[in-house]
């Protein structure tokens, strides 16, 4: 027999069933809770204000920088404006204006030597027609960002509903809905974007349906597996015991233990769509020239690489963050809508 | 169970149940069971994993369609109810499922959980009638008010199983099948939710079919126990004549796979082997009344054997 020492306790009784119950932990609404697990990752939280501020520059600027300006130029003045260097006006090394041409042992001030007059500045430089470059990424990001987002809208539409549609029925309806997706995904995405180029003629509304054409197919198969594994569930079972709709079920209890997902899968399409819109117009079947695209803008520097890089890195630095933010925002989501996640 | 005559609620009939019927790998997950439930009785369904027991409690709540037989529901059939009145049916019989934590949907609170069931059957006039009837619930089921905010994640097993029990309830059914309810909880909290799923039956005046594989637990709260094994019902007949007077080998097999909690007693427990033989040799066997009320899966001279090694 083991000696306790009775007097190190203390009786304190049995505690009401109501204490025992309760929790501790104070309750919050789904996105009260939701934004306070975002609101712990720091990087999810500067990519969402990135974006915002992306997104609200885009639409402001539609006013302040409209298609025009960034398109003309004037073509008796070529030769004065064209590939200017970035110029702050201040002098930081590589932003004054100043250019060291390969060979070159010290760098020459192309204003100057280009007889551009006084006091004419070109803050993120000239291409080579003399646009501005800070211009033509303003207005490339508009499209690109409308191209992206809507583009994805549709994916989200047609890939979440056929993707539970085609998991719930199961059975041949699932089949047949199967191999229809293996086909489309088995033709090439550039016949189907230069076929529809054909029909609608090439331009914005075109890629986007094209984007969307071909995208939805991996969202579809995603969504159609969670659905699959998420209608075995007992709380869909319970579900349909009540008598819930088909539709309901998709709604309240399918949709949203799949949001991660879907959301990932979102915010790995919007890069995907910025990148192939890049693609389309650097081999001539995205926007049409002289409208302006982050990838359209990549593609007429390429050429100039070695002399003028500015012309790329610039939209190039931008695609690569807008596609960053939305990653690290996607992932923040992922885990701030997962009320299992948090670790407290 | 009231004496007299007891009405049925439930009845099933020649019910079968087979999964890839026709191919090689056909599995008959109900193979020609019949069996009544009769009004305010707990009718415990035991036998081990695999034997059919939860497949009969779903497909009684039409989760699965039967391949053949009829189930009868108050006298009515609803083997194949479709639209309004399989959604009348549905507020008459809920289920009890066996993993709290996976039966909750952990993306809504536990208020709308627990309302489901009152949404679909539009059983509460305004969003405060709602909230009270939810309240009512957790009241019912031991958890206070202001655990309808919450996310089931932030419950101990117990209290998740009492919240399922809570959404059972919402539609205030006749008839629940508890589909393993405690299987999946701990052993301090077993009794808890079994005495709670006692007190409601008497309260509410409710039938359950209790499906477990504890037959000690099963023992405890059922009227009569139905022993299922490979989709067959072997043996039927109330609590104490199947416990104390087993007639199937199997489930004299089953009861000697107790653990007694007495070290003594313990020790010298036999396990009594089963021979799978007697269903396998494809005799044809009926159900027979050995004893009154006492059913046993078998041909006229097991039976008589049964019968006479009872002596």
């Amino acid at each position: 027999m083991m000696a306790a020492n009775t007097e190190d306790f203390v009786i304190v009784g049995a505690q009401s069933s109501d204490a025992n119950e309760h929790i501790a932990k104070p309750a919050l609404s789904f996105w009260q809770d939701a934004w306070r697990r975002l609101k712990l990752n720091k990087l999810a939280v500067i990519s969402m204000w990135f974006l915002i501020f992306i997104m609200a520059f885009a639409v402001v600027s539609n006013i302040l920088v409209p298609q025009k300006a960034a398109n003309s130029f004037n073509s008796d003045k070529v030769g004065v404006y064209k590939n200017l260097p970035p110029n702050s006006g201040l002098p930081i090394p590589g932003w004054d204006g100043k250019i060291k041409a390969p060979g070159d042992n010290s760098a020459t001030d192309v204003y100057a030597s280009q007889g551009v007059p006084d006091g004419k500045k070109f803050i993120l430089g000239t291409d080579n027609i003399g646009r501005s470059v800070a211009k033509r990424v303003i207005v490339g990001l508009r499209i690109s960002l409308l191209v992206a987002i809507v583009a994805t809208l549709i994916d989200l539409l047609i890939g979440v509903a056929y993707g539970v549609f085609s998991g719930w029925k199961g059975g041949w309806i699932d089949n047949v809905m199967q191999r229809i997706i293996e086909i489309l995904s088995s033709i090439p995405n550039l016949i189907i974007v230069t076929m529809l180029g054909l029909l609608l003629g090439s331009g914005v509304l075109s890629i986007i349906l094209a984007i969307a054409m071909t995208g939805w197919l991996s969202m579809a198969r995603q969504v159609r597996n969670m659905t699959l594994s998420l209608k075995e569930r007992d709380y869909v079972l319970a579900a349909k015991s009540l008598g819930e709709s088909s539709t309901k079920i998709a709604i309240k209890h399918l949709i949203p233990n799949m949001a991660g997902t879907i959301i990932v899968q979102v915010m790995m399409t919007v890069p995907n769509a910025i990148m192939f819109e890049a693609v389309l117009s650097a081999i001539n079947l995205g926007v049409k020239p002289p409208t302006a695209s982050l990838g359209s803008l990549i593609a007429d520097a390429q050429a100039m690489l070695q002399f003028y890089p500015y012309q790329i890195l610039i939209p190039a630095v931008m695609l690569v963050l807008i596609s960053l933010a939305f990653i690290l925002l996607g992932d923040g989501l992922r885990d701030a809508f997962d009320p299992r996640a948090s670790e407290d | 169970m009231t004496e007299g005559t007891p009405k049925k609620l439930v009845e099933l009939k020649d019910l079968q149940l087979y999964f890839n019927k026709g191919k090689s790998n056909e599995v008959r997950a109900i193979d020609h069971v019949s069996f009544d439930i009769y009004e305010g009785e707990v009718f415990g369904l035991v036998g081990e994993s695999g034997s059919g027991k939860t497949t009969i409690g779903r497909t009684i709540l039409k989760l699965y369609e039967p391949t053949a037989g009829d189930i009868l529901f108050e006298g009515k059939d609803v083997t194949h109810l479709k639209g309004r009145r399989l959604s009348e049916f549905r507020k008459n019989a809920q289920m009890i499922f066996q993993d709290p934590q996976a039966s909750l949907n952990g993306r809504m609170k536990v208020r709308d959980i627990i309302a489901e069931g009152i949404d679909i059957n539009k059983l509460a006039e305004s969003k405060a009638d709602r909230n009270q009837k939810v309240q009512q619930l957790l009241d019912l089921v031991g958890l206070n008010k202001d655990h309808a905010t919450r996310y089931p994640h932030e419950f101990s097993g117990g209290q998740r199983q009492r919240i399922g029990i809570a959404r059972a309830l919402a539609v205030d059914p006749k008839f629940i099948i508890a589909d393993e309810p405690i299987s999946a909880l701990d052993v301090s909290i077993q009794a808890q939710v079994v005495n709670l799923m006692k007190e409601l039956q008497q309260r509410h005046s409710l039938t359950y079919l209790f499906i477990a594989h504890d037959l000690s637990m099963v023992k405890y709260i059922s009227d009569r126990i139905g022993v299922m094994h490979w989709g067959k019902l072997l043996e039927i007949g109330s609590a104490d004549a199947v416990y104390n007077h087993p007639l199937h080998p199997y489930t004299k097999s089953l009861l000697s796979a107790i653990p007694v909690p007495d070290p003594e007693v313990e020790k010298a427990r036999q396990h009594v082997d089963y021979d799978t033989s007697v269903e396998t040799d494809g005799k044809k066997r009926d159900m027979i009344e050995v004893n009154p009320g006492h059913f046993v899966l078998a041909t006229p001279e097991e039976a008589a054997t049964y019968k006479a090694a009872q002596r």
